[in-house]
């Protein structure tokens, strides 16, 4: 980092600052002697926001600006903290700031290193480090911390707080102790439900224990509260409301062991969340003289200005002009943008003008999946309003509407379903266009009334953590040019605050785009305009067997006849390898036009490395191999040179063979009795097992003999996408089944079935489906659930990505795959049933076949010289790609005789 | 370095800086698909042959990574010019002038190719 006059002391954290920027800005400064250095202390979602809404205003090209973070890392998305268990985000997805946005700006970021003084006359902060900067302006920005309540007992080990990325590590290591089994929340309010969401999905017994007489008291009222309760104990959370806290009792090692409530009864639990709301975070403003409330909160007016008029504070630290500390992330971003008005100096810095005055504190929410939303005057406090109220307990839906005496829509509570809140809110304050009872009611019942984001008016505002209107999503499609939602989102901020204005958001887009002539493709690629799941229906019901004729009685009518293309090639050629059997085509993916289709590695049945090489992997069903066959392995990979490694699907990758060698290195592995193993291929990888009950003293059934028996039953079947599976022998659960695409988990009664895991970039824990199964329930499930996925999912979908996509995620397969209804259960297994019973080995039927072998040749006319850009280089006794001489050819002439 | 040459009917025989190589009969070539062709002086050439039937001959050797892979890549067109595009991190490469379409610094050599 560039030298920073100013700073006492080497920063010795992790700072990140645009040295360029910074220089260009230092030279400013010194022309012109009057750039000012803003100090920012807190760099949560509000702090963040308001660097950007300085950043827009040409503020940090002008000053300098110091930020103090005290987390390790740069400002995240604290409001969608649960969907790092739930979703499998990384705290690295959920981050608040662009990549390079520091160094673009020239801001001088110290993460990990908290303002710990202000010195006011001196007009200096002093952070943790010792480095103290001067400052012009300070903005405090320390957010809250969650509030603990002071029972005897709350400080013992397996007590937590649910507020940090932190915190939730820790929740999270501390939940996989085998010793937990159960995991109490304290407070039933927004937070502590998110808390108890992330027990449940950590498998913990989960409960929420709440004073007030319903959950979130703050947000619905009694009938609200009451169809939450009955949802969220649904879902397998005890609720007990009504009760405190009382002490928290710990074993001899000062663990939690369980709660005594008010009632007098005990709660074992084992892990304890304390989500019993938050407290503005306003000791350093307290220890430097600055005004604040009876109850926390640094007082400021209503440009966000404390006392001291150097010194702002925003966000949930600050008690609000309306005396309200406000503690959602869109009021906060209000005060962010204006106290950076204010201080960028302009029109609107004084006065009335955009200040700010109090906030709407509507808010939607997505809690254990239930959809809770509130807005406007929720809870009725208008004189002479009026409940229009729909409930129905059996599907745990209730609606409420406060209306106005003159038919002003007030306010509302939505639990159950939320879906027109994006509707409702912004109709707020006005009159509805269709009468309140139709609002409420749900679609289908009583007269029919589509109310779409059509009926709102232009000043409506869609995005309330941003302040976007309708008016100006219209705008980013008409007078912008964006032609999809990422676009507009990127133009307008709309929809990347809370998220909750997405459905509307989606709609409003597609709803312009097409009022201005622009057509929304789902096609697959520029020859079909059909998704890939069409055509999958296309290619079973007409049992078309070859890529041409779909292609040219199919295609877009400008494709037909033609060439195909990259992407639809390989789609078709998976979708008629999955139907081979049950069509009548043919069955191996090297016969005739088929061949002409797949990928490279389809082609040669082998892994193309970046040197141009092949890997082989041989199939070593559930990782159970013999000894003998392990030698021979070892004596194919020795004999042909080839780098050997370890698979994590427990097989065994052999790298570095040329095409040539292919078939000699497969003769001699089919001759042993190896088959493909499929890894170049989007099918069935592996099944992974732990070793089970045969040998583990904690087994309870043979995972090592279920994984043989699904790996053999589903191997060479081709799906949008690789296939993983594992099967583990107890709830230890050594094969991690709950990052595979399909996971079982034997238990005392049987096996449970989980689906839609990953792991890689995107990593997410598998649903469980079904549970106590059978052997036979188990398989019937699989061969039910893949079929279904290789017949609706996407081009190169993973399970995981399908599972969240397909409208009614997780249920609808549930509902399609257990209790058919679709009533498709019988053609999807007899589906898998040709599939096994046609399966055959692909490289076994290659090795029989003269023509197939043939193209195994680098060069036609010289079939015995190898290809001599396929180089090695010796690393740790084995053989690795010779670095490649990348020489990018400039254009050379054409070669004529 | 051994060269085989079976002459056969119909040859599929590439532009060399000596006269036309003979490569291999044209049976050998699929539509979609391709064959490589060692030259004399070591470069590969990939010949493809598209749906129409008619043959087109690039540098098998990947620019962007060095490896001859280009003739293992899968065929598309675009406006009608038929294009390959590479196995490995797929640029597309079109078979008559050999230009990258995805970076115009990039281009691969084309070869003549005649059947007869």
């Amino acid at each position: 980092m560039a030298a920073n006059p100013g700073m006492a002391a080497p920063t010795g954290t992790e700072a990140e600052a645009g040295t360029e920027a910074e220089a260009e800005a230092e030279a400013v400064a010194g022309a012109a002697s009057a750039r000012r250095t803003i100090v920012l202390v807190g760099h949560g979602m509000v702090g963040q926001h308001f660097l950007e809404a300085l950043a827009d205003r040409g503020v940090t090209a002008r000053d300098r600006v110091v930020v103090f973070c005290e987390e390790p890392r740069p400002a995240y998305d604290r409001v969608h903290l649960t969907s790092y268990f739930s979703e499998g985000r990384t705290p690295e997805q959920l981050s608040m700031v662009e990549d390079g946005f520091m160094a673009r700006h020239g801001v001088e970021l110290h993460v990990g290193d908290p303002a710990v003084a202000v010195d006011r006359d001196a007009r200096t902060v002093t952070a943790r480090s010792g480095l103290t900067v001067g400052y012009d302006t300070l903005v405090l920005a320390t957010g809250s911390y969650p509030f603990v309540p002071p029972v005897d007992g709350k400080d013992a080990e397996g007590c937590f707080v649910y507020r940090t990325i932190e915190d939730l590590l820790a929740i999270e290591a501390y939940a996989r102790r085998p010793e937990t089994v159960t995991g109490a929340v304290v407070g039933g309010g927004l937070l502590g439900l998110e808390a108890a969401g992330a027990l449940k999905g950590l498998g913990l017994d989960t409960h929420v224990v709440e004073f007030a007489p319903r959950l979130m008291p703050v947000q619905v009222d009694d009938g609200g509260g009451e169809a939450l309760r009955r949802t969220v104990e649904g879902l397998g959370v005890t609720v007990h409301t009504g009760v405190g806290t009382q002490r928290i009792d710990s074993d001899t090692a000062g663990r939690v062991s369980s709660m005594a409530l008010s009632d007098g009864s005990a709660l074992g639990a084992q892990l304890v969340v304390f989500s019993a709301g938050v407290r503005p975070r306003d000791d350093l403003a307290r220890a430097c003289g600055l005004p604040v409330g009876e109850r926390g909160g640094i007082v400021v007016d209503g440009r966000c200005r404390t006392a001291d008029a150097a010194v702002f504070a925003i966000g949930e630290c600050a008690l609000a002009a309306d005396g309200r500390v406000y503690g959602l992330v869109a009021p906060g971003n209000e005060m962010a943008e204006t106290a950076a008005r204010t201080i960028a100096g302009g029109a609107d810095s004084e006065g009335e003008q955009g200040a700010f005055t109090g906030a709407d504190l509507s808010t939607k929410l997505k809690l254990l999946g239930v959809d809770v939303a509130s807005f406007g005057d929720a809870h009725g406090a208008a004189d002479g309003c009026l409940d229009v109220l729909y409930s129905d307990s059996r599907s745990g839906v209730y609606r409420k509407l406060v209306m106005g005496a003159d038919g002003t829509l007030l306010g509302g509570i939505l639990v159950g379903d939320a879906e027109s809140y994006g509707i409702l809110r912004p109709l707020t304050g006005s009159v509805p266009p269709v009468a309140a009872e139709h609002l409420v009611l749900p679609a289908g019942a009583g007269a029919p009334v589509q109310m779409g984001p059509g009926a709102l008016p232009d000043e409506a505002v869609i995005c309330s953590c941003h302040n976007v209107t309708k008016g100006r999503i219209r705008g980013a499609v008409t007078e912008h040019s964006c032609t999809s939602v990422p676009e507009v989102k990127k133009c307008t901020k709309a929809g990347t605050g809370c998220g909750s204005c997405e459905k509307v958001l989606g709609r409003l887009v597609d709803a312009e785009l097409e009022a201005n002539g622009v057509a929304v493709d789902k096609g697959l690629c520029r020859c079909f305009a059909h998704t890939r799941a069409e055509l999958y229906e296309i290619v079973l019901a007409l049992r078309i067997g070859s890529y041409r004729e779909l292609l040219d009685g199919h295609g877009r009518e400008d494709a037909r006849g033609g060439e195909g293309c990259e992407v639809c090639k390989p789609a078709v050629a998976s979708i008629l390898a999955s139907l081979a059997t049950a069509i009548g085509a043919s069955v191996h993916v090297l016969d005739g036009e088929q061949a002409a289709l797949q990928d490279t590695n389809d082609r040669f049945l082998a892994n193309m490395q970046k040197n141009g090489s092949y890997s082989v992997v041989p199939r070593i069903p559930g990782g159970e191999i013999t000894p003998e066959k392990l030698i021979v392995i070892g004596e194919v990979a020795r004999d042909f040179g080839l780098y050997t490694k370890i698979t994590g699907g427990q097989r065994i990758d052999l790298f570095g063979a040329r095409v040539e060698q292919l078939p000699l290195i497969w003769s001699r592995l089919v001759d042993a009795g190896f088959e493909s193993g499929h890894a170049y291929g989007k099918a069935l990888r592996t099944v992974k097992s732990c070793v089970g009950q045969t040998w583990c003293r904690f087994g309870v059934r043979d995972s090592v003999r279920m994984a043989i028996d699904l790996e053999l039953r589903y191997r060479g079947l081709r799906a949008p996408h690789k296939l993983k599976s594992a099967v583990s022998g107890c709830a230890r659960e050594c094969a991690e089944a709950q990052s595979k695409d399909f996971g079982v988990i034997a238990t005392a009664s049987g096996w449970n079935l989980y689906v839609g895991g990953n792991g890689g970039a995107t990593p997410r824990h598998a649903d469980l489906l079904a549970k106590d199964l059978s052997d036979a329930e188990l398989v019937r499930l699989i061969d039910r659930f893949l079929m279904f996925y290789v017949r609706t999912a996407d081009r190169l979908e993973r399970t995981s990505v399908w599972l969240e996509r397909i409208e009614g995620g997780l249920d609808h397969v549930r509902d399609v795959v257990v209790r058919d209804s679709l009533g498709i259960c019988d053609s999807l297994e007899e589906l898998m049933a040709a599939h096994v019973a046609g399966y055959r080995d692909e490289w076994a039927d290659t090795l029989d076949d003269p023509e197939r072998l043939r193209r195994f040749v680098s060069f036609v006319n010289a079939p015995d010289v190898p290809d001599p850009t396929v180089r090695f280089v010796p690393e740790r006794g084995q053989i690795k790609p010779e670095p490649a001489a990348t020489t990018l050819v400039a254009l050379s002439e054409t070669v004529t005789v | 370095m051994t060269i085989e040459i079976t002459e056969t009917v119909t040859m599929v025989r590439i532009a060399t800086g000596s006269g036309w190589l003979p490569v291999c009969s044209s049976g050998l070539v699929e539509p979609g698909r391709a064959v490589v062709a060692l030259l004399p002086d070591g470069a590969q050439a990939a010949v493809f042959r598209v749906r129409g039937g008619a043959l087109h001959a690039i540098g098998n050797v990947d620019p962007f990574t060095g490896a001859g892979v280009l003739a293992h890549g899968l065929t598309g067109a675009v406006d009608g010019r038929p294009y390959v595009a590479s196995p490995l991190l797929k640029q597309r490469f079109d078979l008559a002038s050999g230009r990258c379409l995805d970076d115009d610094a990039v281009a691969v050599p084309v070869y003549e190719v005649v059947e007869r």
